[in-house]
């Protein structure tokens, strides 16, 4: 599904070049809950940032679904991201102005799905995280927790291949952000392959396998059932 | 993202923020109806001019005599002579002999203008009389002291009590009243009701100087109208051998002449509103620059979520130009109340066009286009992590 091939990305700040990724090797199979975890400045932004799509890799190759999208312009970068791909960003990324529901359509807009069609998908979204009947309200008026189900109707209603979560967690309390993991896992469970950006060992600890990054390199990459059994 | 979509969007955003959005329109609202105020009340006055010339007839061809000495001169014989040789062109010849005479019925009197015309004179300039008839041609043969009326003389010599038959005093001559005419402006003094006409026999001698320096012909019909002028002119320039000392327009060129000017007149002024609505084009990319920077991240979720340039692109344009177009239609409300209001001011009909009307939703449209481009292809352009970093 997700097949990363010594992937470095390199910025250039001043006289400095700075490796952000330096030779990423990472193979995500179909239906797989991968924690990737590290520090800040580890890289694991930046590999987020290329596994979603939203960048490019300086050198490397990256197969997503089977083809090789490393080489893609921004707009045919963006219809992979509404076709393939589903985010679930750490502060939720609503816009205020539009109801649950319309923003639950947004990626169903840009992909031109028609207008009953897209209500429809959109609601069995909104009904798969319990909140249906908030569909005409603004981002506004729900809770942090209900604002992040919202986002994850959002990524779940275009049916994507992938999804990919940024610190889901990362703007709740404790309690919500439990309740927001568990309904990640069920949807894990449901056949959705998920990837999980994290710095928190405890959250990371909820995926099949956690691959570690820092200094822009993969220094760990195991299931999470041999870490236990260790 | 289709249009629709977008246009929904737009009206969402510009009613979040009611107070920035009619700011921002004020410049296009202003503009638009300065061009529908402009555009309605050049028609108005472009129309009451040519109402009053086709009120004189549009087959109307008029002749001014300057006359170089005595030698040379075209009589009115002549005149008729030209008729009688091409009866389908002309269809009548009056002259017009103008007088200023004191007119006098009892204690009352007053100062006229007094016309001297033939039988011809009543097709020629389409005349309406509110009573009695017109002059004939024994009243012109015979030297008959028969008069016509204008409402002013009937308001102020008779009290507009009909005067048909009563005896009238014109420079001392006792004249009979044979008619009146119908009233075309309030019949005020010096207006066109303020009027006498006597058989032009009887004016050339009130005139003190034999001869007729100035003529109306009516050509046969519309169409004719340019033939028969250029007939008269070939004449006249057969007896002067120059142009400099006749003039001949028909109500046709004078018309055309109209239209010239006030088309000219109407450039020069919608090109003046123009300029405000170039400033409320501006106004619009300044508002669409702030709000573009204000929803960076708006743009970069709609990026991460599969949003494509001209996705973005779209949207911002059509947001301008939803501002426009609403700020365009309120000008067009605004202007065609206002431009009653003004014509009813300054005494004129205001005629809205709907051309105008049409042209300026059109340019309203393309201002949005045109200066919400800049903006848009700005958000178009973003990156979306970039974007999206943005707090």
């Amino acid at each position: 599904m997700i097949k990363l091939k010594d992937i470095y990305k390199i910025y250039q700040t001043g006289e400095d070049f700075v490796h952000a990724l330096d030779g990423i090797d990472l193979h995500i199979d179909e239906g797989e809950f991968v924690s990737v975890i590290g520090a800040s400045g580890s890289g694991k932004s930046t590999c987020m940032n290329i596994i979603g799509c939203l960048d490019v890799p300086t050198s490397g190759s990256y197969f997503l679904n089977g083809s090789d999208v490393s080489t893609l312009s921004d707009d045919e970068l963006a219809m992979i991201r509404n076709r393939t791909l589903g985010f679930i960003f750490q502060q939720y990324n609503l816009i205020s102005k539009l109801t649950v529901l319309e923003n639950v359509e947004l990626p169903l807009i840009y992909r031109g799905v028609q207008p009953k069609e897209r209500v429809r998908m959109s609601m069995e979204a909104l009904e798969r995280v319990g909140l249906e009947g908030r569909s005409n309200n603004m981002p506004s008026q729900l809770s942090g927790g209900q604002q992040q189900r919202v986002s994850i109707a959002r990524a779940l209603a275009g049916k994507p291949k992938v999804i990919l979560a940024d610190e889901p967690t990362g703007a709740l309390d404790s309690k919500t952000g439990m309740e927001v993991l568990a309904l990640i896992k069920e949807l894990h469970k449901e056949g959705n392959t998920i990837v999980l950006i994290t710095h928190d060992n405890s959250i990371a600890l909820h995926a099949q396998r956690i691959v570690r990054l820092s200094d822009g390199k993969i220094i760990e990459d195991k299931p999470v059932i041999d870490r236990q059994v260790q | 993202m289709n249009i629709k979509q977008a246009f929904l969007l737009a009206i969402k955003s510009l009613l979040s923020s009611k107070m920035r959005s009619f700011l921002t329109m004020l410049g296009i609202i202003i503009g638009i109806a300065a061009v529908i105020i402009l555009v309605s009340l050049m028609n108005g006055l472009s129309k009451s001019i040519l109402d009053s010339f086709e009120d004189m007839g549009t087959n109307l061809i008029s002749v001014e005599v300057m006359g170089r000495g005595s030698n040379r001169s075209v009589t009115f014989t002549e005149m008729q002579a030209l008729m009688a040789e091409n009866p389908e062109l002309i269809s009548g010849v009056s002259p017009n002999v103008s007088v200023g005479v004191k007119v006098k019925k009892d204690t009352e009197s007053l100062t006229a203008n007094c016309i001297g015309i033939n039988e011809d004179y009543y097709d020629i300039k389409n005349v309406k009389m509110a009573s009695g008839r017109f002059i004939n041609y024994l009243d012109v043969a015979r030297r008959q002291k028969v008069c016509i009326l204008g409402a002013y003389e009937v308001t102020k010599l008779f009290g507009g009590i009909n005067p048909l038959g009563e005896e009238v005093k014109i420079n001392g001559d006792s004249y009979t009243v044979i008619g009146t005419l119908t009233e075309k402006a309030d019949a005020e003094e010096g207006s066109a009701d303020d009027t006498v006409i006597i058989p032009y026999t009887l004016a050339t001698r009130l005139s003190g100087n034999g001869t007729i320096s100035s003529y109306y012909i009516s050509a046969s019909s519309k169409d004719t109208v340019n033939q028969a002028s250029a007939l008269v002119k070939a004449k006249l320039y057969q007896a002067f051998q120059s142009e400099d000392y006749y003039m001949v327009m028909s109500s046709g060129e004078i018309i055309e002449e109209i239209n010239e000017m006030m088309g000219i007149m109407g450039t020069v002024l919608i090109g003046i509103a123009g300029i405000s609505l170039l400033v409320g084009g501006i106004g619009i990319m300044n508002i669409m620059l702030v709000s573009v920077s204000e929803r960076v991240r708006e743009i970069g979720i709609r990026k991460s979520l599969g949003g494509r340039r001209k996705d973005i692109l779209g949207q911002f344009i059509i947001e301008a130009a939803t501002t426009s177009i609403i700020g365009g239609i309120i000008g067009i409300i605004l202007g065609v109340i206002l431009s009653y209001g003004a014509g009813k001011l300054i005494d004129l009909t205001a005629v809205p066009s709907v051309t105008a009307i049409i042209v300026a939703v059109s340019v309203s449209a393309a201002i949005g286009i045109v200066f919400g481009y800049l903006p848009a292809s700005k958000a178009a352009k973003m990156h979306p992590i970039e974007a999206l970093r943005e707090n």
